[in-house]
């Protein structure tokens, strides 16, 4: 099976065969990554580039190491040090990168369609690491990996998303992914970070973090931004602990068995308490291995994509 | 020469005729309109089939010229307007520099005289460098030619310098328009608020931005007894209170413009900065209530807000590309096709809306066909249709949401001071 695209945006545009023949694929994946010879051919020949336009530490090296692994050149650019500091526009970076022959061209920028532009412009196969608001599709398939891999499936979980739903491209793309592959989403937030019409999307809305806990079979807190605090649309951090934060008593509403989440980096004690995420139900160590697995997998097929259409 | 239009639809609402007759237009003016009008050696325009209105008449429109030239200048603007049917415009002042001052009134003033197709009106800034500071010099801008104050593109934040606005442009009996928008409310959005940019995870603009200062302005003019125009109008709530303030006796005048009656914030989808304006385009609740608002007179004008932007503006990400379409040369059809066809406005309240009440509401002695009147006339075909294709647009640029569209109604000929400019669909 191949992706529809050469790029990809979005948990928006993927079709749920297409999440599942990558989550599969990253399996593979996973165990290459956890055997003792991190090492593979299967991406020979091919030059992945980087092109951040937002600081990452966790992002930008699991592609980097992906790649690294799979056996492609691989570079880096930074906004910061490149032209782009210069004023060059992202559609005439992205045709200098494409012209040098590059393969893949991963992008993160703070604008959201900013990647669905690139992806336009360039011959080279495009990757969303993560677009303003929009979406961040390979933290939300490392997540589905991480949930199948403890859960079996992800068909009929209770999935409860807390927190700055607003501002947040993981939930987007959590809640693109989920709901099509049969989870059913719970979100709750202060009400000044919940976007309006979430209801459409076919989730549940909460303005009580309780509400959304009860019963759930996996907890996702998502990073709230400190400077939302001083736009005004929470009151102090401390409020919003005491009323959104995820601590040993609140995760006892939630299943037993329920996996604690968070694609970092975390604010401890705000989103999460020290004791939950250092917890025995959290997993957010393993999302950080899964990362690497889901992005290795993604270049694979999408590398593979162009040679297999040739031979047909 | 003399010019004879013959067996056109006229219709014409101050003098009400309303049929087929003939016009002969002499030195500029309209010399007659009878019916059977046999005049020879004349330059004889064929009409049977068409609508002869008055000339369309632009309240609000941006030229660019001086300053912005790369996008639009006096001479494309107005080949534009002609195209589309617009035989007067008003232009906005959010230029480089800013209409705030004499010099820039008769600068424009002049160039639209030596190289413009139609007539020009200049509009001045409320305040100077349009910095909702202090107020400009609003006489001399009205002495100089401008027909109306604005810091359009920019709102009036200051509620107390609105009120002087309005106290101070009554003195001189100059309109004021008010570009709504209260600018903490719309932060940095770049699109509706609402179901749209939550999907595509792009910072919403909420329809209360627009209706709180709609709200704000009709209370000051209320307040202070002066009349202001509401320019594009574009929410459900903006209609409704400026609908209850008409009630009330305010003295208040509203615009909206063609993509408010035909666009939803969908046009946004797939990040299409083609549809990014300000305000921006709305819900299909609202395009009905503007709807609505039209048809019930709460809505007295249809301006285009022709708004040119280099493509280099427009093929960047959807956060950084400017706000505004180009609007001359699709603002009929737009209005023949999505209010005229339907069934929800007549040809005479079109004319009214994009003839009668701008002409009005700033003044400017237009919109009608009267014998011994300047002879400023539109011939239109209402039913002939057509695929919108922007690269034949005469703006300089071509960033329009409509491209590909198939619109009814084609512009044949524009007379401007009874010289033909567009002949045929043509322009000369």
């Amino acid at each position: 099976m191949n992706l529809k695209s050469k790029d990809v945006l979005g948990l928006k545009e993927l079709s749920v065969e297409e999440i599942e023949h990558i989550l599969n694929t990253a399996k593979t994946m996973k165990y290459i990554l956890t055997s003792n010879n991190k090492k593979t051919p299967h991406l020979q020949g091919k030059s992945i580039i980087t092109l951040f336009y937002e600081n990452s530490t966790r992002t930008r090296l699991s592609f980097e190491l992906a790649s690294k692994y799979m056996s492609a050149s691989a570079a880096n650019v930074s906004a910061s040090s490149s032209s782009v500091s210069k004023g060059e526009t992202l559609i005439d970076t992205g045709k200098t990168i494409d012209m040098m022959g590059t393969d893949v061209i991963i992008i993160r920028h703070p604008m959201s369609g900013a990647p669905h532009l690139l992806a336009k412009n360039v011959k080279a196969s495009v990757i969303n690491a993560g677009d303003g608001m929009n979406e961040h599709p390979t933290q939300a398939l490392l997540d589905m990996f991480t949930i199948q891999e403890n859960k079996g499936s992800l068909k009929g979980l209770k999935i409860a998303i807390i927190g700055d739903i607003l501002h947040s491209r993981v939930a987007r793309s959590n809640i693109w992914g989920l709901t099509k592959m049969g989870a059913e989403v719970n979100v709750a937030g202060p009400s000044t970070l919940l976007p309006p019409g979430l209801e459409k999307t076919g989730i549940r809305v909460f303005n009580t973090i309780q509400e959304a806990l009860l019963d759930a079979d996996v907890v996702m807190g998502l990073r709230v931004q400190l400077e939302r605090q001083k736009k005004g649309l929470f009151p102090t951090v401390r409020e919003y602990a005491r009323f959104f934060g995820l601590d040993d008593k609140r995760l006892k509403l939630a299943k037993e068995d329920a996996l604690v989440m968070h694609p970092g980096p975390v604010n401890r004690g705000m989103e999460l308490a020290t004791a939950v995420m250092d917890g025995e139900q959290s997993v957010i160590n393993e999302q950080v291995t899964n990362g690497v697995a889901v992005r290795m997998a993604l270049l694979y097929l999408l590398t593979r994509r162009g040679s297999s259409e040739n031979i047909d | 020469m003399k010019i004879l239009i013959k067996n056109g639809y006229i219709l014409d609402i101050k003098t009400g005729i309303n049929g087929v007759y003939d016009i002969l237009i002499e030195d500029g003016k309209i010399s007659s309109i009878e019916k059977d009008l046999d005049v020879t050696n004349v330059d004889l325009i064929d009409a049977s089939g068409k609508y002869v209105l008055p000339g369309l008449v632009d309240a609000h429109c941006h030229l660019r010229d001086p300053g912005l030239e790369y996008k639009e200048d006096i001479e494309t603007g107005t080949k534009s307007a002609a195209m589309g049917g617009f035989t007067s415009i008003a232009c906005m002042p959010n230029t480089n520099p800013v209409i705030d001052n004499q010099a820039v009134v008769r600068y424009i003033l002049s160039k639209a005289k030596s190289d413009g197709m139609v007539n020009v009106y200049p509009i001045g800034a409320i305040s100077k460098g349009q910095k909702g500071e202090e107020l400009s010099e609003i006489g001399e801008l009205k002495f100089a030619g401008a027909v109306a104050i604005s810091d359009d593109g920019k709102p009036v934040k200051s509620s107390s310098l609105m009120k002087k606005a309005l106290q101070y442009a009554s003195m001189f009996d100059i309109t004021v328009i008010s570009h709504c928008e209260d600018p903490d409310l719309a932060d940095d959005g770049v699109m509706n608020e609402g179901y749209q940019s939550t999907v595509m995870g792009l910072r919403g603009i909420p329809a209360a931005a627009e209706e709180v200062m709609v709200a704000r302005d009709l209370i000051l003019s209320e307040y202070t007894k002066t009349p202001v125009h509401i320019a594009h109008v574009s929410t459900e709530l903006a209609v409704d209170l400026i609908r209850n303030a008409k009630k009330r006796g305010v003295k208040v005048t509203a615009e909206t413009c063609p993509h408010y009656f035909s666009l939803t914030e969908e046009a946004c989808e797939n990040y299409n900065t083609f549809a990014k304006v300000n305000p921006p385009l709305r819900t299909q609740k609202d395009v009905e209530a503007i709807i609505e608002g039209l048809k019930d007179g709460t809505i007295d004008v249809i301006a285009t807000d022709h708004a040119p932007h280099h493509i280099d503006e427009k093929n960047v990400e959807f956060n950084l590309a400017a706000n505004g379409m180009v609007g001359f040369e699709t603002a009929l059809p737009l209005a023949i096709t999505y209010l005229v066809k339907p069934g929800i406005l007549t040809m005479e309240q079109v004319v009214e809306k994009m003839c009668v009440n701008p002409s009005r509401i700033l003044g400017l002695n237009k919109g009608t066909l009267e014998v011994g009147k300047g002879a400023d006339i539109t011939i239109v075909d209402i039913n002939e249709e057509y695929t919108v294709d922007v690269q034949k647009f005469e703006s300089k640029s071509k960033n329009s949401p409509f491209d590909g569209f198939k619109l009814t109604g084609k512009v044949y000929y524009t007379i401007v001071n009874g010289k033909v400019v567009v002949r045929e669909g043509f322009l000369l």
